[in-house]
């Protein structure tokens, strides 16, 4: 361990290298010479160094104040009439939280390194680095090893160690049955992506106000965002959730002539231009809305997945594999548009289950 | 500039410097936002035979070569038959008509003719057939509005392409939906009943009226109470924070690295 004295430069022996000549291809060039600090030669330097760390404490102490008066003194939003007023205050309390209470951290941080720096001893500190291994420490570990082998007798009594071993496999699955039947509903897995609200007679209500459309008001060009009027007969929010989530749907309404030429089965899936598809993007289940009404693309606004409205939601951009569900749609007695099955296929992402409708072969089974 | 010279070394520079450019950047951000206002429309939803006549005369000069001389649409503008005044407040008013130049779609700028004259080709735009008007006053008093009813209509039937704070957004080949912050109540309103570009058309049996002067509330409240949170930086959410925090962030983590392990003088 070599070691300098304060401001000694002129004692500061160049160390040899420790190791013998031709270990190492360049021997070690020891420690650079000493250079003392301003402060160490200047008291006045010190002393402005002094100051300085007192100023970085006091700057804490000011940031320290400025967090209480912005927590106590400024931004009760309760306390002000106006709305716009009572914001207006909330930004002022937020901003002085913030800048008071980085404050009051950073001059300490900044006080104390400063302080280290400049006024503490800096005399140099060489600790040697230890072997990285040795034969000793390597041999020791081996006998713990062996011994443990010996003393448990594992080797010698196969029966014990298999039944060891069939005993850990087995413990954990009592965790997989019980976490299984955590959900006992009889729609468990896949199953429950297979099914939506939407069944034949339901009628297509607005989101969220939930009244229902005649095909008329759905003029061409436009976009409506859609849920089952079913919907608000579910009990419980949760669940209610988690079949908005699987049921809603975008509308449009297309100018006739715009149209491809319909698969077969899928005549009768639109009315006088108006079209019905899943919401819920087939690549990993964003919601697609983003609906131009020109080139009537749907774009996923996560991955720029380009689903094309006139061509039976097929995809022309980007990673999803299949196309947007599509929802067969008609008219009731009265005139409401109703959708006249369920999607005839799971929504959502793709999943290994879930079959594969693609009459066409279009898209690479996934 | 000698001294600026030597202080080029001070530990401070850095900083400074960091300072400085930061400002600078803000600086010009901001007066590149400023968003030139397009003025007030009077919202009369009739109009007399003078204002049509007017407005024909406005039309033949600046919109017949791309919109054909009876507005019957050529190859390089559609048909006007139809699309009602609302469709002219909103092209015109916004500045998006008469068009720069060909493009993914039309570029929001200074409007090109006054109110009047705006009024006056709005008047001969519908005189050609039935189409959306100009709202009534009614729906475009912000006083009246529900903003909290308003915010959950946006969320559902804007929020995807405008961006949940109406900040706008990329759509495909370079179209995109533009920001909504400094709108004009008005345009807001005429934008939903026509679908100007590839917007899809919000007419008032899919959003009635009231609804949509709420949604629109909620737009000028959101842009009245600010961002209690500190910077929006442009309302893109993990985008921008995320480059932020990465440039900045990792700048200053690096320069207290250096300042920790460097020795002092």
């Amino acid at each position: 361990m070599a070691e300098h004295g304060n401001g000694d430069s002129s004692s500061a022996v160049v160390a040899t290298g420790e190791g013998e000549s031709g270990q190492y291809a360049i021997d070690n060039p020891g420690l650079p010479p000493h250079r003392p600090r301003l402060a160490d030669v200047d008291e006045k330097a010190a002393k402005r160094s002094e100051r300085q760390v007192s100023t970085l404490f006091l700057i804490s102490i000011i940031g320290t104040v400025i967090f209480f008066v912005g927590y106590f003194a400024v931004g009760r939003m309760d306390a002000f009439e106006d709305y716009f007023e009572g914001m207006s205050a909330l930004r002022v309390q937020n901003t002085l939280l913030g800048i008071g209470s980085a404050l009051a951290m950073l001059g300490i941080g900044l006080g104390v390194v400063h302080w280290a720096k400049t006024l503490m001893p800096d005399h140099e500190v060489v600790e040697d680095r230890k072997p990285l291994r040795l034969e000793k420490d390597r041999e020791e570990a081996e006998k713990i090893v062996n011994d443990v082998i010996d003393e448990t007798q594992i080797k010698r009594r196969p029966l014990m160690r298999n039944t060891l071993i069939a005993a850990a496999l087995l413990a954990p699955l009592p965790a997989v049955v019980m976490f299984r039947d955590l959900d006992r509903s009889e729609d468990f897995g896949v199953e429950r992506m297979r099914h939506s609200l939407w069944s034949p007679g339901v009628r297509l209500v607005r989101d969220p106000t939930g009244t229902p459309i005649r095909a008329a008001d759905v003029t061409v060009g436009s976009a409506m965002h859609v849920i089952p009027e079913t919907l608000r007969e579910i009990p419980g929010h949760g669940t209610r959730l988690s079949e908005k989530a699987k049921a809603v749907t975008l509308l449009m309404r297309l100018p006739m002539d715009d149209f491809q030429e319909p698969t077969p089965g899928r005549e009768n899936w639109t009315h006088e231009g108006i079209i019905a598809c899943s919401k819920v993007c087939t690549h990993v289940g964003c919601p697609v809305a983003l609906y131009e009404r020109h080139t009537h693309h749907l774009l996923c606004p996560c991955h720029q997945s380009t689903f094309d409205a006139a061509d039976e939601f097929k995809v022309v951009f980007g990673p999803a594999g299949r196309p947007l569900p599509q929802l067969p749609i008609s008219v009731d007695d009265e005139g409401f548009l109703i959708a006249t099955s369920d999607f005839t296929e799971p929504v959502g992402p793709t999943y290994w289950e879930r079959g594969h409708t693609d009459p066409e072969g279009d898209y690479p089974a996934s | 500039m000698k001294a600026l010279s030597q202080k080029r070394r001070h530990p401070f520079a850095f900083v400074a410097l960091l300072l400085l450019g930061l400002l600078l950047t803000g600086g010009l951000y901001a007066a590149a936002t400023t968003v030139n206002q397009a003025q007030a429309t009077n919202t009369a939803s009739e109009y007399d035979d003078e204002q049509v006549d007017e407005g024909e005369r406005l039309f033949v000069a600046n919109c017949a070569t791309c919109h054909g001389m009876n507005a019957e649409g050529t190859d390089a503008g559609p048909s006007l038959v139809g699309v009602g005044a609302a469709s002219v407040e909103f092209q015109v008013g916004t500045g998006r008509m008469p068009m720069q130049m060909q493009g993914p779609q039309a570029q929001q700028k200074p409007p090109q003719f006054n109110e009047e004259q705006t009024t006056q080709m709005a008047a001969y735009v519908a005189s050609l057939g039935a189409g959306p008007a100009v709202p009534d006053d009614e729906y475009l008093d912000m006083e009246a509005g529900d903003p909290a009813r308003g915010g959950e209509l946006f969320r559902i039937n804007c929020a995807m392409c405008h961006n949940a704070a109406g900040a706008g957004g990329a759509l495909t080949e370079g179209k995109y939906a533009p920001s909504l912050h400094g709108v004009e109540p008005v345009h807001v309103y005429t934008a939903m009943t026509t679908g100007p570009q590839n917007m899809p058309v919000f007419s008032d049996s899919n959003i009635p009226p009231e609804d949509k002067r709420d949604i629109i509330a909620f737009l000028q409240t959101y842009e009245q109470q600010g961002t209690p949170g500190g910077f929006s930086l442009g309302f893109l959410g993990p985008v921008s924070e995320g480059l932020l925090i990465w440039t900045l962030g990792l700048a200053l983590l690096i320069g207290s690295m250096v300042w920790l392990t460097s020795r002092s003088s």
